[in-house]
């Protein structure tokens, strides 16, 4: 009796901490509409900052505290709001949702650049360390006194402030109807930056008041929004009474556990299965749960979508950009170091798993926080099924993890959009727990995936791996181009653009959805099983999937390009951190720092340079042109004129900056043509006159300087052309138009309609 | 013979009933017409026909078979076919797909000849691989009512086809369900444009308060003075 009396005031202590993060969730979700992954994140950085203050600096607890949680934290919401968020208003849900998963990266890279992870720093201590009071017989800290009535004071607060301040009815009108509000001279931009700051200090709060109980740790601070997911969808993300009440019954949970998995009438394993790992399952079996007694999604018409690309892959070019991949990881396999081999390996491997969220979140516009599960499954099921890796094998390892991952998918169809993604999140951290860290499926921390054998070829190297998964993400390729082209693949489509649509027109949206789930799973499940070499669980974690989602949404989840670019940027990003030490540190951050502009271009850069390449096609002149380039620099190269290291970054500014302008500087009739071509042209020559395999001795500062060099080359010639107005070729003004207005016409319409356009 | 018949449909909204107790009944070759004023209820209705709403009571049967309990997708296999109030075209995909989907979702044979028949149909030939995105409302609703006629449907369910069309666009639209309903079609239509509904439907039911307050012939309809009320406000 002692004993559960004990354990109840533990676990309502951790339930109050939970109910302060859940609340801030519930207040960005109601006012914004987004889902905030990084409000855990938000409340790490918020106990770091404070432990700088309070316990580095010396700074007296309550100015730290004031300073932490009234000045920086809302200071650092609004921001975000304003920087951020406000962008992201008439975007899609999985943009909407990759910004924040995004942050979360960004604010994990700044905390361990900040802050790295250093045994001999003074320990965060609780608030009044070491003082306790007794209540009926047991010893209750202070912190935890202070805990509980925290998450009273916030409940309070929180009341008050919504039902009887005039911010509080801005917000809750905001809720109703965010136009309406606008209309009536409501200010919602205002009241969702407030809200921002305002769930920036709650989080702040549960990060400081939980790192009292278990210390600085990034981790179980980042992860603490799981909890807090869990209690915000068991108050339906809007009621928080209800929030309150999950976030008790968590804390409970948690406690209780804690309080009796070591008595003997607990069972320890079922099915061969240790439950060793259930303890930290507990919220994300209860979010799933939750999740899962939602009621259906009702079909709805009328919901506003944002168009991305829409062009339809054709064989042609696919079959071209998948043969060239391939010749052209052969060509420069040979001449990469290992760790270099290994380093663009694991961004193939990354590139498959990013390429298995194309029909999913791209196609059928359904989100997944679990890509790389499917991945580790894969790896599991090929290392454990009989025939040692060969085909067959392989084969069945791909199936029985689509098949799973249709199963899977079933219970959580019924619900769309961030409850969607979240029931996959969810899953994502069963998996981890509950199978990853087994001992059985990972003696020894490892798991040994055999490498595929394929008949006639041995493939030992780490360069054979290299060309395998190369060719096989190449033909993964070309098969995500079948589905695209095939009727499975418009109905993909259609299920994104109106799902009430597809299902008035004879449409079963589960069965599409499953397929969808299924296919996706299988794509990844290829990326664990040709790892083909020992793996470790934390690989295919929850929190890595993250990066992978936001890369592939970057690149553009749209197209096999965008999967490709994603992966290669995933991969290239520890290229960055393994090479030059100094950036090291810029690179944790560096996802998180794309991400956050996603927002500025929903479809993702490989389409963006695709369309860069677009005008190009069919102008035969021009492609000679570009094709003669290319010659005289290999040539140039092949005479030892110019070095290796110049051939591939006089080649990239040849192909990415010079190339695509090329139309432009032929099109143009302003005297800035002659600008542009000397622009270009010197731009080129200074290019090529540097001998980069001296001028520079890391392959990563190389790489560097060939982005800064595209840039300014391709786009200061760009900037150089941009004299007249230009229209966006897709905006409805235009259509009909297959150009520009040249400068005289312009001129023309001018005088006739006396008006000045420009 | 009724190939819809809606029996005694009630929607309610917390306290609000959108509709109220509706009987209503369309026949295969005709037109029939479904009006009354903003917010009397005839989408919800709609809603509840086509399976995207779940009626409170009542309930709705195609080919005198009871389908209340069937999701919306098992009524479209079943020969029902809807165009909504604000579109819903599949917006990355061309005319051509938006329709090719359809006509591949009714299981039909040579899928390419009937994407090619509704595209003439309709008269959309000029916009047939255009983005269906990027139409004007006019073009868009077109390729709607093709998309919906590629299923090959009994019953055709077109939610305001005529807002966003001009006059002649207008007029062809009326020819055009004239030709559907000579087929053997039956299409409920519910339209604004009363110039539209009195010149092609055959049958005429007024919605008003989640009502119907009258049916009949255009004609009938046209000197019924509870429907002058509920339009004019007078008496």
């Amino acid at each position: 009796m002692q004993q559960l009396l004990t354990f109840t005031i533990i676990g309502l202590s951790t339930g109050a901490i939970y109910a302060v993060v859940a609340s801030g969730l519930v207040v960005t979700y109601t006012t914004s509409g987004i889902f905030n992954l990084a409000h855990g994140a938000t409340g790490m950085l918020a106990a770091f900052t404070y432990w700088q203050l309070r316990f580095d600096w010396d700074v007296p607890a309550p100015i730290a505290l004031f300073l932490t949680l009234f000045v920086l934290c809302p200071l650092f919401g609004a921001l975000t709001e304003r920087v951020v968020m406000r962008g992201l208003q008439g975007t899609t849900e999985v943009v909407r949702l990759s910004v924040t998963v995004a942050l979360f990266a960004f604010m994990i890279g700044l905390a361990n650049w900040v802050w790295p992870s250093d045994s001999s720093r003074e320990a965060f201590l609780k608030f009044f360390e070491g003082n306790s009071v007794s209540i009926a017989g047991i010893n209750v800290s202070w912190h935890r006194i202070i805990t509980f009535g925290c998450a009273i004071l916030v409940a309070i607060v929180l009341r008050l402030l919504l039902f009887r301040t005039r911010m509080g009815v801005a917000m809750r009108a905001v809720v109703d109807d965010r136009n309406l509000t606008e209309l009536n001279g409501g200010r919602p931009d205002r009241v969702s930056m407030f809200a921002w700051a305002l769930s920036a200090t709650l989080a702040g709060l549960a990060g400081i008041l939980l790192a009292g109980e278990q210390q600085l740790n990034i981790e179980p601070l980042v992860l603490l929004v799981i909890n807090a997911y869990a209690a915000a969808i068991i108050g339906r993300l809007k009621n928080l009474p209800l929030t309150f009440l999950g976030a008790a019954v968590l804390g409970l949970l948690d406690s209780y556990y804690l309080a009796y998995s070591d008595e003997s009438w607990f069972p320890q394993s079922a099915f061969g299965f240790s439950l060793a790992g259930i303890r930290a399952a507990i919220p994300t079996i209860v979010l799933f749960i939750a999740l899962l007694t939602r009621p259906q999604s009702r079909l709805r018409a009328g919901i506003v979508r944002f168009r991305e690309e829409t062009r339809v892959p054709e064989w042609s070019t696919s079959i071209l950009g998948a043969v060239s991949l391939v010749a052209v990881v052969v060509a420069i396999s040979g001449m990469l170091t290992r760790s270099n081999t290994l380093l663009l390996l694991n961004g193939f491997t990354m590139a498959i798993v990013a390429l298995s969220l194309v029909p999913l979140t791209g196609y059928a516009g359904q989100m997944s926080l679990a890509p790389l599960t499917f991945a580790g499954l894969g790896a599991i099921a090929m290392a454990k099924l009989p025939g040692d890796g060969n085909i067959a094998t392989f084969v069945l390892a791909v199936v029985i993890v689509a098949v799973a991952g249709g199963i899977v998918a079933l219970p959580a169809l019924r619900l769309s959009g961030i409850y969607l993604a979240l029931s996959t999140a969810a899953f994502a951290v069963l998996v981890t727990k509950l199978i990853f860290n087994q001992k059985q499926t990972f003696q020894s921390g490892n798991i040994a995936v055999p490498i595929l054998k394929i008949p006639f070829v041995e493939i030992d190297s780490p360069r054979g791996r290299l060309i395998l998964t190369a060719t096989a993400f190449s033909l993964l390729g070309l098969l995500v181009v079948a589905v695209r082209r095939s009727r499975l693949g418009r109905r993909l489509i259609a299920l994104k653009d109106s799902p009430a649509a597809a299902a008035t027109l004879g449409m079963n949206l589960t069965r599409t959805k499953v397929a969808a789930f299924a296919l996706s799973a299988g794509i990844g499940a290829c990326a664990g099983a040709l790892a083909g070499d020992k793996v470790s669980p934390q690989q295919y974690d929850f929190t890595q999937s993250l990066p992978v989602v936001l890369l592939a949404v970057v690149g553009g989840v749209g197209t096999v390009g965008g999967a490709l670019f994603g992966g290669l940027l995933l991969g290239g990003n520890s290229v960055l951190a393994s090479v030059v030490p100094s950036l090291k540190n810029v690179s944790k951050i560096l996802p998180g720092t794309i991400g956050i502009t996603l927002g500025r271009n929903p479809s993702g850069a490989a389409t963006q340079t695709a369309e860069a390449f677009r005008v190009l096609k069919g102008r035969w002149n021009l492609l000679a042109v570009v094709g003669a380039g290319a010659f005289v620099i290999w040539a140039l190269t092949a005479a030892d004129v110019l070095s290796h290291w110049t051939f591939v970054v006089t080649g990239v500014v040849w192909f990415l900056a010079v190339a695509p302008n090329l139309p432009l500087v032929v099109d143009s009739s302003s005297a800035r043509r002659a600008t542009a071509v000397v622009y270009l042209a010197a731009g080129l020559v200074i290019t090529a006159a540097i001998d980069w395999s001296t001028a520079l001795d890391v392959t990563g500062q190389r790489l560097i300087a060939i982005v800064i060099l595209v840039a300014v080359i391709g786009l200061g010639a760009q900037r150089i052309m941009e004299s007249g107005p230009r229209v966006r070729a897709d905006s409805p003004d235009v259509i009909g138009l297959d150009r520009d207005f040249s400068g005289e016409e312009i001129e023309h319409a001018e005088r006739e309609l006396r008006v000045v356009i420009r | 013979m009724s190939l819809l018949y809606v029996d005694r449909v009630m929607v309610r909204f917390g306290g609000v009933t959108a509709v109220d107790g509706v009987n209503l009944l369309a026949r295969a070759g005709e037109v029939t017409g479904l009006i009354g004023p903003n917010g009397a209820g005839k989408t919800t209705l709609f809603n509840v026909i086509s399976g995207m709403q779940e009626p409170t009571g009542g309930s709705v049967s195609l080919d005198s078979v009871d389908i209340t309990d069937l999701p919306a997708h098992k009524r479209a296999q079943r020969g029902m076919a809807r165009t909504f109030q604000r579109l819903e075209l599949f917006g990355s995909l061309s005319v051509r797909d938006n329709i090719k989907v359809a006509a591949e979702l009714a299981a039909l044979t040579n899928v390419n000849a009937i994407v090619d028949e509704m595209i003439e149909r309709v008269g959309i030939t000029d916009i047939a691989d255009r983005p269906a995105g990027d139409l004007p409302t006019g073009s868009a609703r077109l390729v709607e009512i093709a998309r919906a006629l590629a299923t090959r449907p009994k019953l055709l369910l077109l939610d305001e086809p005529a807002s966003g069309l001009d006059e002649s666009e207008s007029e062809r639209l009326g020819d055009l369900l004239r030709t559907l309903a000579a087929t053997g079609l039956g299409v409920l239509l519910v339209e604004h444009d009363m110039g539209l509904v009195m010149k092609v439907c055959d049958v005429i039911y007024v919605l008003d308060l989640g009502q119907i307050i009258a049916h009949g012939t255009p004609n009938e309809i046209q000197h019924d003075p509870k429907v002058l009320e509920a339009y004019l406000g007078a008496s």
